[in-house]
């Protein structure tokens, strides 16, 4: 063996693997139970499942998916709306690739493509600005879901449009904010979480002093964690290090990217375009403050405003995304994952998404 | 609503396995020959093989290539890793009124080049224009004939132990694409690894034994072809995710785009399972080739003569999980 392998980041992720086991077992000594911890974030989500470290770790900490997939908490009315959007004739509709495959009441964004809808994925916000620029006999509407990693991306498209002054550029906003949903959760009691590991790219935007509240308010030990499986094992450890200290801290375990004020070009950007609103998460109802829509001054590029859609409440099916994403059950126990339905064919979002709990179990922790 | 063919279904995954097998393979009832990516003819003693591909990249010319150079080496390594030295191809073209044909002239001098390099003769060609908006500037269609090499592939006795080898980076074809696709201006540098591979296979196969099968793993990338291939030879296998050699700006691009190295598209990488006995002989023997050097043991049969085989990936932290097709389709994420 050469000197350094026993510094690889294999070896490396190895012993934080042994060190986190070593620690959750004084918790369990003490407690009687497992320490259980809500990763918020759904990259997060996927990284424990495709990495393997939930599965490596479940006899030692409880881990669960809380609502952080931007898909995945979008309400089912909203899905509906946009996929109506898509009918509208002369009309391009632009989204991120995770929204194509979410089924609405009838049928998806993937499905209206193939009948013939003018429905584009893009990488970017930015690019559908260039779509309406080069189309502009078309209404182009991008359809815009995320949190606050994304919505500063969505201010800069709304402010390419303006200095094109483009006529036919519109967002169909339905946004979402990490603070309150995380206050919600934790207001309602519904599920009972030790320890929080908080969002590295979200915490990118919002610093980390704006979790305060979780250590000033809800006394929750948190750490902010990023996504390499020596990161994520470290934040582990350190939740349950706070948890066995009995210290509420919030740890910035991110630090390289992540500073104590966020970054303030991109939170400037919210403030100009955004103001506050209250948002409906799937599963969850309306959460006050939950989300952002245009300020009046820039009211022509909501797509909401331009556009006439009204959609029916959507009928209830056997789907348990709502419950999921709440980490109140795992994908196992809805009786449609892996039944009726699968990534080919999703019935909830959380079977789509790239971060949704349930394409991560299906994907990396299914054996048949 | 009627069902309808989606851009999934050309993906490689799940959705074109389905397709394939209940669609085609059912109405064409050709199950033993698909096994492999070219089929012998039995009116000429199984000894020479045909196989064909479409091609309709989007964007026509990329980092390391373009839709002609692929059009060659695709066909070229459908038959190569089928165990057969290719021969012939012939070439049709759909192509979109107002097409420039300056791209096309330069197409064509693409594929020229690469079938010199290949030592195969473009013998025969089809050309189609259709109107503005009925294709996306020029489709290429490559069909391609083989002589089975004198050595022949081991599939039947695949057994316990034999190694699996990839033959060097893989993801560098799909990151280019999107690259190139998306204007992402993410990966300066980074090239299609797009090659033809006849050469470096025929090296291999003159000179050592114990190949049992190979596969170029394109569409669906690593994960889906070495799935296909457990469940076609029904054998298990595992692979251990620390030896599989991704490339930096590979892993970068995956962590940004929300996507998974194992299922990107590779045009110029085969992956083989051999016999263990003579495993370091054939990693050197492709070690020596150019397009070979970065080859490396990936994984292992782990059992065989299963009514279903099973890839599983042993990852760094030391547990073990099950790989599947590639689902549906690579879709960027949000955040």
């Amino acid at each position: 063996m050469n000197n350094l392998d026993i510094f690889s980041e294999n070896d490396m992720a190895r012993r934080s693997v042994d060190a986190v086991i070593k620690l959750s077992e004084k918790f369990k000594k003490d407690k009687g139970r497992l320490p259980v911890l809500m990763e918020v974030c759904g990259s997060h989500t996927m990284a424990f499942a495709k990495t393997g470290i939930k599965q490596r770790l479940s006899e030692h900490v409880k881990l669960i998916a809380g609502p952080g997939c931007p898909v995945c908490v979008t309400d089912q009315k909203s899905i509906d709306a946009m996929i109506q959007l898509s009918e509208i004739p002369d009309t391009i509709i632009c989204t991120f690739g995770d929204m194509m495959r979410v089924p609405g009441s009838k049928y998806s964004l993937m499905k209206a493509k193939t009948e013939g809808k003018d429905i584009r994925v893009v990488y970017s916000p930015l690019e559908s600005v260039k779509i309406a620029q080069n189309n502009p006999d078309k209404e182009v509407v991008f359809l815009g879901i995320g949190f606050e990693t994304t919505i500063p991306v969505l201010a800069l498209a709304v402010r390419d449009a303006e200095n094109l002054e483009l006529s036919n550029y519109t967002i169909w906003m339905t946004t979402k904010l990490v603070e309150p949903v995380l206050r919600s959760l934790l207001d309602s009691g519904e599920v009972m979480v030790d320890g929080l590991l908080l969002p590295g790219h979200v915490s990118v935007v919002l610093g980390k002093k704006s979790y305060d509240f979780l250590m000033n308010e809800y006394k929750v030990p948190s750490v902010i964690t990023g996504f390499e499986p020596v990161q994520l094992l470290t934040g582990i450890y350190k939740s349950v290090d706070l948890l066995l200290h009995q210290k509420a801290e919030v740890i910035n375990d991110y630090p390289h990217v992540v500073k104590n004020e966020g970054n303030l070009v991109a939170r400037r950007l919210l403030e100009k375009y955004f103001k506050l609103n209250d948002e409906a998460w799937r599963g969850m109802s309306k959460i006050p403050n939950s989300g952002l829509v245009f300020k009046d001054r820039y009211a022509r590029f909501d797509a909401k405003k331009k556009f006439n859609v009204h959609v029916k409440e959507p009928r209830k099916t056997k789907c348990r995304c709502g419950e999921i994403i709440k980490g109140s059950i795992n994908p196992e126990e809805c009786v449609l994952f892996n039944k009726g339905c699968t990534p080919t064919h999703p019935i909830g979002p959380c079977m789509v998404s790239t971060e949704g709990t349930c394409a991560a179990h299906y994907q990396y922790m299914r054996e048949e | 609503m009627t069902q309808r063919i989606s851009m999934a279904h050309g993906e490689g995954g799940e959705l074109t396995h389905k397709l394939i097998k209940n669609v085609f393979v059912r109405n064409f009832n050709n199950k033993e020959q698909s096994r492999l990516d070219a089929a012998a003819l039995p009116w000429y003693q199984n000894e020479i093989v045909m196989t064909t591909d479409s091609y309709v990249v989007d964007p026509l010319f990329f980092p390391g290539g373009n839709i002609g150079k692929l059009a060659v080496t695709g066909t070229v390594n459908d038959l190569a890793v089928s165990g057969a030295k290719p021969i012939a191809m012939t070439a049709g073209f759909i192509i979109e009124e107002g097409f420039e044909l300056g791209d096309l002239r330069e197409i064509a001098q693409s594929m020229a080049m690469e079938a010199r390099l290949a030592g195969v003769q473009i013998i025969a060609g089809d050309t189609k224009v259709v109107e503005k908006g009925n294709a996306d500037g020029v489709f290429i269609n490559t069909t391609g004939v083989g002589q089975f090499h004198e050595q022949r592939l081991e599939s039947e006795a695949i057994k316990e132990g034999d190694a699996i080898i990839v033959s060097g980076a893989i993801g560098e074809h799909g990151v280019a694409i999107m690259s190139a696709r998306e204007d992402l201006g993410l990966m300066t540098g980074l090239q299609s690894d797009c090659a033809s591979l006849n050469h470096l296979v025929e090296e291999v196969m003159n000179h050592v034994e114990g190949i049992r099968v190979m596969r170029d793993p394109t569409r669906g990338g690593l994960a889906t072809t070495l799935v296909e291939l457990c469940e076609d030879f029904k054998f298990s296998a595992e692979l251990v995710e620390s030896t599989i050699p991704v490339p930096m700006e590979v892993h970068g691009a995956c962590d940004i785009l929300g996507f998974d190295p194992l299922y990107l598209a590779n045009e110029g990488k085969i992956v083989l399972v051999v016999d263990a006995a003579h495993e370091h002989t054939i990693l050197e023997a492709i070690k020596k080739h150019p397009l070979g050097n970065g080859a490396q043991i990936i994984g292992r049969v782990t059992s065989c003569k299963e009514s279903s085989g099973r890839l599983y990936l042993k990852t760094p932290i030391g547990t073990t999980r099950r790989l599947h097709r590639l689902p549906g389709m690579l879709l960027p994420r949000i955040c």
